[in-house]
């Protein structure tokens, strides 16, 4: 592995990570030879189907599930063999939002409970009024009232709930929070608001975001670079605008065909690119390019060549022998 | 029969009886869907959208009350005793559900759940109905379905756990398929291909569809008719284009501007303050009073506004709509 100078802006890296799990069925290789950097006061969007190994990705860079091999470096420091003791003080550093926070609140804690926990754990406050008086602020910065703070997760909607759960993510002040679907269980309406509160936070505290998610126009609004993954690698990365606007790898052209667009006249003379099948188990991943068993452009070069990313573009990368090529065929046939 | 709606509800409400007392889950819903057409209810969470159809098809729970009128192909379902309501519903209506799991019986193969609702509602034999089967997952796009038929649901995909469960929905050769947020819990390019699939066997067959979504994306591309659900109330209902390109009412405007649009730039999205009632402590008159940007009207807060029409067969719970000039936002 070669040993780069990391700028003092990337709050974290990882570096060719793979974790695999065993299952009964054999090796899962949730994640496959991934490299990223999350910069200061970004957000760095992760998009993925289930199986991509998007959420894998963010539980490593907390050290909640152990590499198998590659390097998880925190604000410069190589945090991949840490023990459980040292762990603890990453764990403020990086903090982490689930997707349920209905599942990830205690049930049997009040509002105020919950949030103080990493003020007691990491000793951030006094005890007493003090800790009363953090928790009110994290309260008032998620937009909470303070009369909530005696409340149990149940008395809350999924809304409030889900403001409880990034206000527990604020209270150590951490350098990275990965947000895991932070609005996929939550209504429409409220989905819009938690993610204005999220940006409005992180244009005040100057916060940075790893945020994972399926929902690619949620991803789009939400971030500065996007990287998206299928079946354990990246494959490709860019600003949403290039992602959005000329994807270079046919499974994200697909995906972006994918969403429905709530415009009636645009749905009925669309044209779109289906995919065939499902995606193959992460235990046995194709040999060659992941994609090629359902990517419509698939030539016999992809199943003996496995594709790195390489640029196509000023800060765009994507893994495919024929980026670009490839989508723009895809995209021609499917207009026929 | 052809010009008779497929499904048509009048005045149905269901109030289902809770610990915390009763709770008015659907309050005097009219809607109808014909052959080959697709109508979309639109919601949140508690707005009563899947409620409405459990409740017209028989399917709400034991602790409701429900009154209104259904009729199913011209026959009054509300009257009839359960099991004539039971068999009429067999025969005629197939249900796809959000997680094809819990639709799904884990011990039994996929064929055998397939061939099961051709022998119970269409007097097959056991052959007949195996041999229909076959063509049916088939017909779903099962990939080798003759091969797969003796496969349990485990053996299977999430998104084509979903075909399995559209294939019984149509093993009675149904005139309505009821689909309660059937792509909800798949990914987007398996939502994709279920899309697709359940257009093509409308075009097909000339199946009336009922499609529960708070997808506004999925409605854009699937229905003819739309409603959108709030409180237990239909807040506006039209058919798809006029509802898109004129929302009248300001929770369907707000509904279509919460979602972020790639095209809009980043700016903040507007969005709806506070969240859904539920059903068990509703507002006093128009439901959405509390969260409404617009609440024009004192009365808003107490009296329940009326379905008035904005263009042929577009109409929208309000008092203020005619005051307000055309194309300003809610």
């Amino acid at each position: 592995m070669t040993t780069q100078t990391v700028p003092a802006d990337v709050v974290a890296e990882l570096d060719d990570l793979t974790v695999r799990f065993p299952t009964p069925a054999g090796l899962v290789r949730a994640v496959d030879g991934v490299s990223l950097r999350v910069r200061r006061g970004e957000t760095l969007g992760l998009v993925g189907e289930s199986g991509s190994g998007k959420s894998t990705t963010g539980l490593a860079l907390l050290r909640l599930v152990d590499p198998t091999s590659g390097r998880v470096r925190v604000t410069g420091q190589d945090v991949t063999q840490w023990s459980r003791r040292r762990l603890r003080g990453l764990r403020r550093r990086v903090a982490m939002v689930f997707q349920d926070p209905h599942a990830s609140l205690d049930p049997r804690r009040t509002v105020a409970a919950s949030i103080a926990e990493p003020l007691v754990v990491h000793r951030l406050t006094g005890a007493g009024a003090a800790r009363r008086r953090r928790v009110e602020e994290l309260l008032d910065m998620v937009g909470l009232r303070h009369d909530l703070a005696d409340r149990h997760p149940h008395e809350l909607s999924g809304g409030q709930r889900q403001r409880v759960g990034i206000a527990r993510a604020l209270a150590g002040e951490p350098d990275l929070i990965v947000l895991d679907e932070p609005i996929a269980s939550l209504d429409l309406s409220v989905q819009a608001q938690i993610m204005n509160l999220l940006r409005g936070l992180q244009r005040e505290l100057g916060l940075t975001y790893l945020f994972i998610a399926h929902d690619l126009a949620a991803v789009e609004h939400m971030s500065d670079r996007v990287a998206v993954m299928y079946l354990g690698r990246i494959v490709e990365t860019g600003t949403p605008a290039q992602i959005w606007q000329t994807p270079a790898h046919p499974y994200t052209a697909a995906l972006l065909s994918a969403i429905p667009v709530p415009d009636p006249q645009v749905e009925r003379h669309r044209r779109r690119i289906i995919l065939t099948g499902d995606i193959p188990s992460p235990v046995d991943p194709p040999a060659g390019c992941r994609f090629r068993t359902r990517c419509p452009q698939a030539r016999p070069d992809c199943a003996r060549t496995d594709p790195t990313l390489v640029e196509v573009g000023p800060g765009h990368r994507a893994a495919c022998l024929y980026a670009g090529d490839a989508v723009r065929e895809m995209l021609a046939d499917a207009s026929r | 029969m052809s010009d008779c709606p497929v499904l048509d509800i009048k005045g149905l409400t269901v109030t289902l009886g809770t610990r915390r007392g009763p709770a008015r889950a659907v309050a005097g819903v009219d809607w109808s869907v014909r052959a080959g057409q697709t109508l979309a209810l639109v919601g949140e969470s508690g707005s009563g959208k899947s409620m409405s159809v459990l409740a017209a098809t028989g399917l709400a729970p034991r602790s409701a009350r429900v009154t209104g009128r259904v009729h199913l192909l011209g026959t009054e379902l509300t009257g009839l005793p359960e099991d004539r309501r039971r068999r009429m519903r067999g025969r005629h209506v197939g249900f796809v559900f959000q997680d094809p799991t819990t639709s799904l019986n884990p011990v039994l193969t996929v064929g055998r759940q397939v061939s099961e609702a051709a022998e119970e509602h269409l007097g097959m034999t056991r052959r007949a109905a195996r041999a229909r089967a076959v063509e049916l997952l088939d017909l779903v796009g099962i990939p080798s379905a003759a091969r797969r038929i003796d496969s349990y649901p485990h053996q299977f995909s999430g998104g084509m756990r979903q075909r399995v469960v559209i294939a019984m929905a149509l093993a009675c050769e149904p005139d309505l398929l009821i689909a309660d947020e059937p792509t909800t819990a798949l990914d987007v390019t398996t939502q994709a291909q279920i899309v697709e699939l359940v257009a093509d066997l409308q075009r097909r067959l000339g199946t009336a569809v009922v499609w529960i979504t708070h997808d506004l994306g999925v409605v854009a591309g699937t229905a003819d008719e739309v409603a959108v659900m709030y409180g237990g109330r239909i807040v506006e209902q039209g058919p798809v284009d006029a509802v898109f390109a004129h929302p009248s009412h300001p929770y369907t405007s707000a509904l279509l501007a919460a979602r972020p649009d790639p095209a809009a730039g980043g700016a903040d999205l507007i969005t709806i303050r506070g969240a859904p009632p539920s059903p068990l402590d509703l507002p006093a008159g128009c439901a959405f009073w509390p969260r409404c940007p617009v609440r024009a009207d004192a009365r808003c807060e107490h009296e329940v506004p009326p379905l008035v029409p904005v263009s042929a067969g577009h109409h929208v719970r309000t008092f203020y709509r005619h005051q307000r000039p055309t194309g300003e936002d809610g």
